[in-house]
């Protein structure tokens, strides 16, 4: 076959060489004559199901300890799966029409994958995959196939069409170097699995893999989301290198994570973290973070049939206040719309919630849970508090807020309640509000770009659309324009201006964004370090020139062409 | 016949875990068990089948109705209210 380059998705992020290794599963592979084989179809199918329980109840107790617990729930929901019985009612059926054993069991199960899959909530609809997995694992003791295939001794690359779950668990990952799809999903629990396996992995590959013949060499960048077929010796050399060079970074990375980031010349970014729960605060110190740079208070709100008590809020704001210990804390106020039912606020069923009754357009609606809100987060005595608001379109938005807080305030001020210092600054996510940044600048503390909704609403593009997901990259070029327009405004004002959407976290993004001129960057805590090491890299200069050049893009992709093209000379 | 309407609480609605619970718990029964959304307006399925519990589509905030007949009918819905307004709303609402 000769050098060959496919490329996918990088999932898991590494490098991998072997030889390459098909997983196919029963419904792949010929069928054999087994399902002519005599014996009754009832008392065929209740042995075939012992032995995939078994099988499967097996598995279950080797993975306890390597799966997250929403895993091994999956699991053990297909442990039920394989006893339910309208599925075996089904079988019955299928039987009495004359189908033979096989048949009546693979349509059976089609008939719940499909009923699942046409369900509209994602989250149920993945269960479909599911129940095509314990439709194979019977089906193999039905038709009297042996159990799963066993590997090669030495390592491999494993591929395959997809993958559920329990393949995955069901494999001796000692002696798999690395794992290529050809659909798949970075956001599957198989991706999930992968993961926290450290697996270096490449999915949504598409139908060239299937020309990759078993027991070819292949080399696995899942850095670059690329499958090398038949590598030169060279090639392989400087993957392997490649790979050193990142563990040293990332090694790098982690001992220095609790210094401040500067620029090669000096300039000084603060980078903080996104959390969403009280207890995350600390795990986000711990990873380097100088700040809190977005409280997501949802949390506080969700899942329940009353508002939160002010209490409640207040002991939750506390413990994170204490994990701080006086580090910046940029908390948002509810940002919460039609999308996620709360029974206790005015959502009524939109057509396009991302259009409608959200963030601060809601607290409108619901001043009372803004006041309980802010009178929790001033009379927390914060020395850095920095309040913001979600989903602004208009300064006279702001300036209702404002005018609540600082009604708030000075009820607390009265009742002798105290109230350190305070930022108000609002969210950029409606590009009303990055247009008429100049505008916004003379009255609010700082902007917090949040890039993935200002994202998704300059292109007009759904955020979880799955077809869309192209359009979905902050670095586009009419993002940046904006992101300019808003640091430019603000620092003629002396404003700062945070990034706390996912391109703060993206390595290619951060130059782009220092080189704009944004003073803080706040991503997941597990990308603080990255991040930190990311802005050391470069000088101020080489980023104002590489943003400069992202400016005058005319697409994403050229963006991050130029980025890396800059990078590697530095 | 004993029949009740409950309202999911829990964040994730009939998902796997939620739906597992509830199968396991109706087939600790020897009543005849079913189950139906009411906000998805379906027929009702046999409380005993995951696969038929996983199909109502029951995510956070709707409701489903639940129709036990047997002679332990009294015993197994108050298991399953148990469930709903217990064991399911605390699990996942912390």
């Amino acid at each position: 076959m000769g050098r060959q380059v496919l490329r996918g998705a990088p999932v898991v992020a590494g490098v991998a060489i072997g030889r390459c290794w098909w997983l196919r599963r029963s419904g792949e592979a010929e069928r054999t004559h087994a399902d002519e084989q005599a014996g009754d179809p009832f008392e065929r199918l209740t042995q075939a199901r012992a032995l995939a329980r078994a099988e499967l109840e097996q598995l279950i107790a080797s993975a306890r300890d390597r799966l997250p617990a929403s895993e091994l729930a999956i699991l053990e929901a297909q442990l039920l799966m394989i006893d339910d019985p309208a599925l075996q009612q089904t079988y019955r059926e299928g039987i009495a029409q004359g189908k033979s054993p096989a048949a009546s069991w693979r349509d059976a199960v089609k008939r719940f994958s499909q009923l699942l899959r046409a369900l509209p909530d994602p989250t149920l609809r993945a269960r479909a995959a599911d129940v095509e997995d314990i439709g194979e694992r019977v089906l193999r003791h039905l038709m009297g196939a042996s159990a799963a295939p066993e590997l090669p001794p030495e390592p491999v690359v494993l591929c395959a069409e997809d993958l559920v779950p329990s393949d995955v668990v069901a494999l001796p990952t000692e002696r798999i170097r690395g794992l290529v799809l050809v659909s798949g999903g970075p956001t599957s629990h198989v991706a999930i699995l992968a993961r926290a396996l450290g697996l270096p992995t490449v999915m949504q590959v598409g139908e060239g893999l299937r020309a990759v013949a078993e027991g070819s060499l292949v080399l696995l960048d899942a850095y670059e989301g690329r499958v090398v077929l038949e590598p030169d010796p060279v090639e392989i050399e400087k993957a392997l290198e490649t790979e050193k060079v990142h563990e040293s970074e990332r090694q790098r990375a982690e001992q220095q994570r609790f210094e401040p980031a500067r620029t090669r010349d000096g300039y000084r970014v603060e980078v903080g973290a996104n959390i969403g729960r009280a207890a995350e605060a600390r795990a986000a110190i711990d990873a380097g973070a100088e700040g809190i740079g977005l409280l997501r208070t949802e949390f506080l709100f969700v899942d329940r049939d009353e508002p939160p008590t002010e209490e409640e809020q207040e002991q939750a704001l506390r413990a994170i206040a204490e994990a701080l210990g006086g580090r910046p804390l940029v908390v948002r106020t509810l940002d919460i719309g039609g999308d996620k039912p709360v029974p206790y606020l005015p959502l009524p069923k939109e057509d396009n919630p991302f259009l409608g009754l959200r963030g601060l357009r809601l607290l409108r609606r619901s001043e009372d849970l803004l006041r309980t809100q802010l009178r929790v987060l001033l009379r927390l005595g914060y020395p850095d508090l920095r309040i913001m608001f979600p989903m602004v379109a208009t300064v006279e938005e702001f300036r209702w807020a404002r005018a609540v807080t600082t009604d708030v305030a000075r009820a607390l001020e009265a009742a002798g309640q105290a109230i350190e210092r305070f930022q108000l600054g609002i969210m950029v996510e409606v590009p009303a509000a990055a247009l008429l940044a100049e505008r916004f600048a003379i009255e609010v503390d700082f902007f917090s770009i949040g890039t993935n909704d200002l994202t998704q609403y300059v292109l007009a593009a759904d955020r979880g659309h799955p077809e869309l997901s192209d359009y979905q990259d902050p670095l586009h070029p009419a993002v940046l324009r904006l992101i300019d327009q808003v640091c430019q405004a603000a620092h003629a004002y002396g404003k700062w201006v945070g990034v706390c959407g996912e391109a703060a976290g993206d390595r290619v993004a951060v130059p782009v964004l220092i080189g704009l001129g944004v003073d803080e960057l706040s991503a997941a805590p597990s990308r603080v370090a990255a991040i930190k090491d990311e802005v050391r890299r470069w000088s101020r200069e080489a980023a104002q020139q590489v943003a400069r050049a992202a400016l005058n893009a005319s697409d994403a992709a050229e963006v991050r062409a130029v980025v890396e093209q800059a990078r590697a000379g530095l | 016949m004993e029949r009740a309407v409950f309202r999911l609480v829990n964040r994730s609605g009939l998902h796997a875990r939620p739906a597992a619970l509830f199968v396991q718990t109706a087939a600790r029964y020897r009543s005849a068990i079913r189950v139906r959304s009411l906000t998805r307006d379906t027929s009702y399925v046999d409380a005993k089948s995951i696969l038929g519990v996983l199909g109502l589509g029951a995510e956070c905030g709707h409701e489903i109705e639940v129709a036990v007949e047997g002679e332990d009918e009294r015993e197994a819905l108050a298991a399953l209210k148990q469930l709903f307004e217990q064991t399911l709303a605390q699990e996942e609402t912390t």
